[in-house]
């Protein structure tokens, strides 16, 4: 059973091998959690894991429903408040932040606000919620989301969290912390990062079963792709058994 | 408002004197939520959230309530879904985090019924309480620059008067009326949170009015035992309502789970108005009080059950997962 995977296991282990160990880890909805909790379990067993609601370093066995729930409190050593936990992060603590997204660009702004006009829109989404703080004040920000041309476009409907803005200094020029911003985005198809001068998204990894000809067929803008373009190892036994454990239910990982 | 003006009116209407607060939820709706009325509920949306204040609003059926949704998400949906809500300032609204979107919320924005009037991100919003607790007109800070989301904000952008560089400076939020649930507090309203406090440390001093919504009213001597458990001392109180299970079917932390058996049924039935009516009907309207409501969830049976699973006793279930 374990044998075989699934884009979304693919996306999560991918996800969990970016992760350092000995580093603070801001995580947002859904994939993050997983993916933090993987990594923390097989590859980083002091990564540190914050919750905007004032969770600091659960002991997470269970993906939880909300980024505030009493699971993010969970034999903590702090439960705190919203106050200290986005103050931390404006201090310099938070090494990675980790979201998903509705829709990103090629600098890596990210809309989870709304589809269409902001007025009338065709598609209300939630807003930012923590997401614009974690783009904004960790080092590194990680964005986990599925890939198609409706959602990596040429401009965003709506940029809810900074990326690199509109190219390289304009996130310093704006006021947003110093070297800050996006680091990586995973997707169903590969593992991107940002071109170190013009800060374009830029292929760094495919998995087993992606091709070149699916990065570009699945992107409305053009992705800059190197000469050396790795591939990742399929998913472990062990990083799909971790998956399944933490997400009993099939919410993130489905069941087959 | 300016904070001269907000010092006035603390000094004016706040009670000082040790007078009992302790109330009914229809009393405490009655005397501080009035139409149109800018109101915040503290906790998280559907974590420590006073979901038995939230009922008595749509039962008395209070308008044009404008919303602070600094993360809203059962509570808006609920107040939006019985049309008790004009105007909403979004940090985070119309979803249920891992559950989706929330079809009422999501319906009412997109046809109209319900204005975003503003957007935030959660710090911002945090930060435009605690400029209001420390009694100043807006904090500084380094969230939301070069975005939409501070463009539809009514942040401003200036230069750092010591470094010149860009800074942003988020303005106080004075909400009308907040309403905040606690594990317990006593019956002047002294109130100790147990676990996180999320933004419920600075909204208690934002806010002109607080109703404190309690699991459960101990005496003074039970607060001054352990002083350092108090999050809001009892002259920031108006009201103190006592209500066991008023977060659900939100997640109360040390005490019950989320109820995703009723959040599947509140999810499903307000994809459609008729849904949405026959669910208020079901468990708000056609319910005298929050007892009531707890009744027709399923009772003492459901609470054990919700008690058991918060204290891992038993696997959560997710009915709404497709």
């Amino acid at each position: 059973m374990l044998t075989t995977y699934s884009p979304v296991e693919m996306m999560v282990a991918a996800a969990a091998r970016i992760l350092e160990d000995k580093k603070i880890v801001f995580v947002g909805t859904g994939m993050p959690i997983i993916a933090s909790i993987v990594a923390k379990r097989l590859y980083c067993p002091n990564l540190l894991i914050i919750f905007e609601a004032g969770g600091i370093d659960p002991l997470l066995d269970r993906l939880t429903v909300s980024v505030g729930s009493s699971y993010t409190i969970d034999r903590a050593i702090m439960a705190t408040s919203m106050d200290y936990v986005m103050s931390l992060a404006q201090r310099g603590y938070i090494d990675y932040g980790f979201l998903g997204a509705a829709q990103i660009d090629r600098y890596g702004n990210i809309n989870t606000t709304v589809i269409g006009d902001w007025r009338r829109p065709k598609v209300r989404l939630p807003g930012s919620g923590g997401a614009n703080d974690v783009g904004s004040l960790s080092w590194k920000t990680i964005t986990i989301m599925r890939q198609d041309k409706l959602r990596f476009v040429d401009r965003v409907d709506y940029v809810t969290t900074p990326g690199y803005l509109n190219g390289p200094g304009s996130r310093e020029r704006t006021g947003l912390p110093i070297n800050t911003g996006p680091y990586r985005v995973v997707t169903q198809i590969g593992v991107y990062g940002f071109h170190p001068e013009t800060k374009e998204m830029m292929l760094l990894a495919l998995y087993p079963n992606t091709t070149l000809k699916d990065v570009q067929e699945n992107s409305s803008f053009k992705i800059i792709v190197p000469e050396k373009v790795e591939v990742l190892d399929p998913p472990t036994i062990e990083e799909l058994k971790v998956m399944r454990e933490i997400d009993p239910a099939g919410i993130i990982i489905p069941r087959r | 408002m300016d904070p001269d003006e907000a010092r006035e009116w603390v000094r004016k209407n706040k009670q000082r004197e040790y007078i009992s607060k302790l109330m009914s939820p229809s009393e405490a709706v009655q005397k501080f939520i009035k139409d149109s009325s800018y109101v915040a509920f503290g906790g998280f949306g559907h974590v420590r959230v006073s979901i038995v204040i939230i009922h008595e609003i749509i039962r008395q059926n209070v308008k044009n309530l404008i919303y602070a949704a600094k993360t809203a998400v059962h509570d808006i949906d609920l107040l939006i879904a019985a049309g008790c809500v004009s105007r909403v300032e979004v940090a985070y609204a119309f979803g249920h985090e891992l559950r989706g979107l929330s079809p009422a919320g999501r319906r009412a924005v997109e046809t109209g019924e319900v204005e975003v009037v503003s957007e935030w991100s959660n710090a911002a919003f945090e930060w435009r309480f605690k400029a209001a607790a420390m009694g100043l007109p807006f904090l500084p800070a380094r969230v939301i620059a070069g975005t939409d989301t501070f463009k539809k904000s009514s942040s401003k952008i200036i230069r750092d008067p010591f470094s010149n560089k860009p800074i942003v400076l988020i303005p106080a939020c004075y909400p009308d009326v907040a309403v905040i649930h606690v594990h317990r507090a006593d019956i002047y309203g002294n109130a100790q949170i147990l676990g996180h406090t999320i933004m419920d440390f600075e909204l208690a001093r934002a806010a002109k009015r607080l109703i404190i919504t309690t699991e459960e009213v101990v005496p003074t001597e039970e607060i001054r035992r352990q002083p350092y458990q108090t999050t809001i001392p009892f002259f920031l109180v108006d009201a103190v309502v006592e209500q066991p299970f008023g977060s659900h079917p939100g997640n109360m932390p040390y005490i019950y789970a989320f109820d995703e058996e009723h959040f599947a049924e509140y999810l499903s039935l307000t994809k459609t108005r008729e849904g949405t009516l026959q669910y208020l009907q079901k468990y708000i309207y056609g319910v005298e009080d929050f007892w009531g409501y707890l009744e027709r969830i399923g009772g003492y049976r459901k609470l054990k059950y919700l008690m058991d699973l918060e204290k891992k006793r038993t696997e959560p279930i997710y009915p709404w997962v497709e």
